[in-house]
C-alpha cells in the first residue's frame, strides 16, 4: 500500500464510498416506495426487511470508507450485526400478528397454504 | 455447555461460566462500543456481562453443534449474494410500473426440527429472496413462509426446494455428524413435502 | 463527492417523506410500526451521509442507538397489535385449528395469561 503515491488509494477509497452511499439510497428510497406502494401488509414488509437493510448497510460501508477510523468502524459494524439480527425479526411479529388479527386478506394470497382447511398435514 | 446436572451441582458460578458464548459476546459488543481494546474495556465490558447473565438468565439452550469453516463460509457467501441480489429484486419489483406480483404463503417442513438450526435457517430465509417467515412451529418443524412473487421464485415447489438447501447449508455448518446422517436418511420421504 | 452527497440525501430524503405518508395512512397499527421501522432507518442513513460528507465520526454513537429505536417500536407494536380483537373471536380462531395439535400449541403463545398461567412473561 506504501509503495503507491498515498493520494491514490484514499481516492479509491472515496470512489468506492461514494458509489455505496449512492447504491444504498436507491435502496432506501426503492424500500419506501415499496411500502407505499404494494397493496397488502405482508408485501410491505417485504420492502423493509430487505431493500431496506441492504441499503442501511451500503450507506454505513460509504461512511466508513470516508471516515477511516477503527473505533468508527467497530462501531458501524455493530450497527450492521443489530440490523441483521432485528429485521428478520420484527418482520417475522408484525407479519405474524398482522395474520393473527385478521390484517392479512387470506383470499389474496395463492395458494394459501396457511389456511386450515389447505393444510396438508 | 455441558450437561444441566453438573450446571445445577455447580451452582451460580457453574451457571454463569456454563454462558461462556454469552459471556464473550457481550464483552465484544461493549468493547466494538467503545471503539478501542484496552484492559479498562475489556474487564468492564466482562463485568457487564456477567451482570446481564445474571440478571437476565436465559433457559440452557440444548444444543451439541460443531462448527466447520468450510460449509460456513460458503453458507456466509452464498448469503451475501443472496441478500444482495433480493434487495435488488425487491427493489425492482417496488420501483417497476405496472400490476404487483402475486403473493403466497407456502407451507415447508424442514427436516430437522432443532431450535437452533430452525431459528438460524429461519432468521436466513427471512433475508434472503423472496420469502417472510410468518409462522414456525417449533415441535414439527413446519415453516409457514409468505412469498412476495410466487411465480417469479419458481412456484411452491421452487420456495420450498430453496428452504430445504438453505436448511441444508445451515445443517452442514453446525449440525454434529449424527444429525446430518439422519437427515440424510429422511432425503427423498418427508424433504420433498 | 457533493454530487453524490446531494443526490444521496435527497434519495433519503423523499424515503422518509414516504415512510411519513405510510405512517399517516396506516390504516392499520401494523403499517404504522412498519412506516415506523422505515422512518428509524432513514434517519440513520441520513446521519450517515452528513458523517460521510464532513468525515466526522462524533455522530456514529447516535446510529448505534438510532438503529435499535425501529426494532424496539415494531416489537412493541406488533405485540399490542396481537391482542386488538375481542377474545371470543380469537378462539373462534383457535377452535377451528383445534383439531391440529401443533397449531393450537402456536396460537395459545399469545393467548391470555389465564389459559397457560404457568408459561410465559
Amino acid at each position: 500500500m506504501t509503495e503507491v503515491e498515498p493520494g491514490f488509494w484514499t481516492t479509491v477509497a472515496d470512489v468506492v464510498a461514494g458509489v455505496s452511499l449512492l447504491a444504498g439510497a436507491f435502496l432506501t428510497l426503492a424500500a419506501a416506495v415499496g411500502a407505499l406502494r404494494f397493496d397488502s401488509l405482508l408485501a410491505r414488509m417485504h420492502a423493509i426487511t430487505k431493500p431496506q437493510v441492504l441499503g442501511l448497510v451500503l450507506l454505513l460501508l460509504g461512511l466508513a470508507l470516508r471516515v477511516r477510523s477503527w473505533s468508527a468502524v467497530a462501531m458501524l459494524v455493530l450497527v450492521v450485526v443489530f440490523q441483521l439480527a432485528t429485521a428478520p425479526v420484527s418482520a417475522h411479529l408484525v407479519s405474524r400478528a398482522g395474520f393473527r388479527t385478521g390484517k392479512v386478506d387470506p383470499d389474496a394470497l395463492v395458494p394459501n397454504e396457511m389456511d386450515p382447511e389447505a393444510r396438508r398435514d | 455447555m455441558t450437561g444441566a446436572e453438573s450446571e445445577h451441582a455447580r451452582g451460580g458460578l457453574g451457571r454463569v461460566l456454563a454462558q461462556w458464548p454469552a459471556l464473550v459476546g457481550l464483552t465484544l459488543v461493549w468493547v466494538l462500543l467503545w471503539g478501542q481494546l484496552s484492559w479498562g474495556n475489556v474487564v468492564g465490558g466482562l463485568l457487564l456481562a456477567v451482570l446481564v447473565v445474571v440478571a437476565f438468565p436465559l433457559p440452557p439452550i440444548p444444543s451439541r453443534g460443531t462448527f466447520r469453516p468450510v460449509p460456513f463460509a460458503g453458507l456466509l457467501g452464498r448469503f451475501v449474494t443472496d441478500l444482495v441480489v433480493a434487495s435488488f429484486q425487491v427493489a425492482w419489483v417496488a420501483v417497476r410500473p405496472g400490476p404487483q406480483p402475486q403473493g403466497a404463503v407456502v407451507q415447508v417442513r424442514l427436516r430437522n426440527p432443532d431450535d437452533v438450526y430452525l431459528t438460524t435457517t429461519a432468521v436466513l430465509s427471512t433475508l434472503v429472496p423472496g420469502t417472510m417467515i410468518v409462522e414456525a412451529e417449533r415441535d414439527t418443524g413446519m415453516l409457514s413462509v409468505h412469498v412476495l412473487d410466487i411465480e417469479g421464485s419458481g412456484g411452491p415447489d421452487g420456495v420450498r426446494r430453496y428452504l430445504l438447501d438453505l436448511e441444508d447449508r445451515v445443517l452442514r455448518s453446525f449440525a454434529p455428524r449424527d444429525v446430518l446422517a439422519r437427515c440424510a436418511a429422511q432425503d427423498g420421504t418427508e424433504g420433498t413435502r | 463527492m457533493t454530487v453524490v452527497v446531494v443526490v444521496a440525501a435527497v434519495m433519503v430524503a423523499v424515503a422518509a417523506l414516504l415512510a411519513l405518508v405510510r405512517i399517516e395512512r396506516g390504516p392499520s397499527m401494523l403499517d404504522r410500526a412498519l412506516g415506523l421501522d422505515l422512518l428509524a432507518a432513514t434517519l440513520v442513513g441520513a446521519i450517515a451521509i452528513e458523517a460521510a460528507w464532513n468525515r466526522r465520526t462524533e455522530t456514529i454513537p447516535i446510529l448505534v442507538a438510532l438503529s435499535l429505536v425501529g426494532f424496539v417500536g415494531s416489537v412493541a407494536i406488533a405485540r399490542f397489535a396481537a391482542r386488538e380483537p375481542s377474545r371470543a373471536e380469537r378462539r373462534a380462531v383457535d377452535d377451528r385449528a383445534a383439531e391440529d395439535r401443533a397449531a393450537d400449541d402456536r396460537a395459545a403463545d399469545d393467548r391470555p395469561a389465564d389459559d397457560r398461567a404457568e408459561e410465559d412473561r
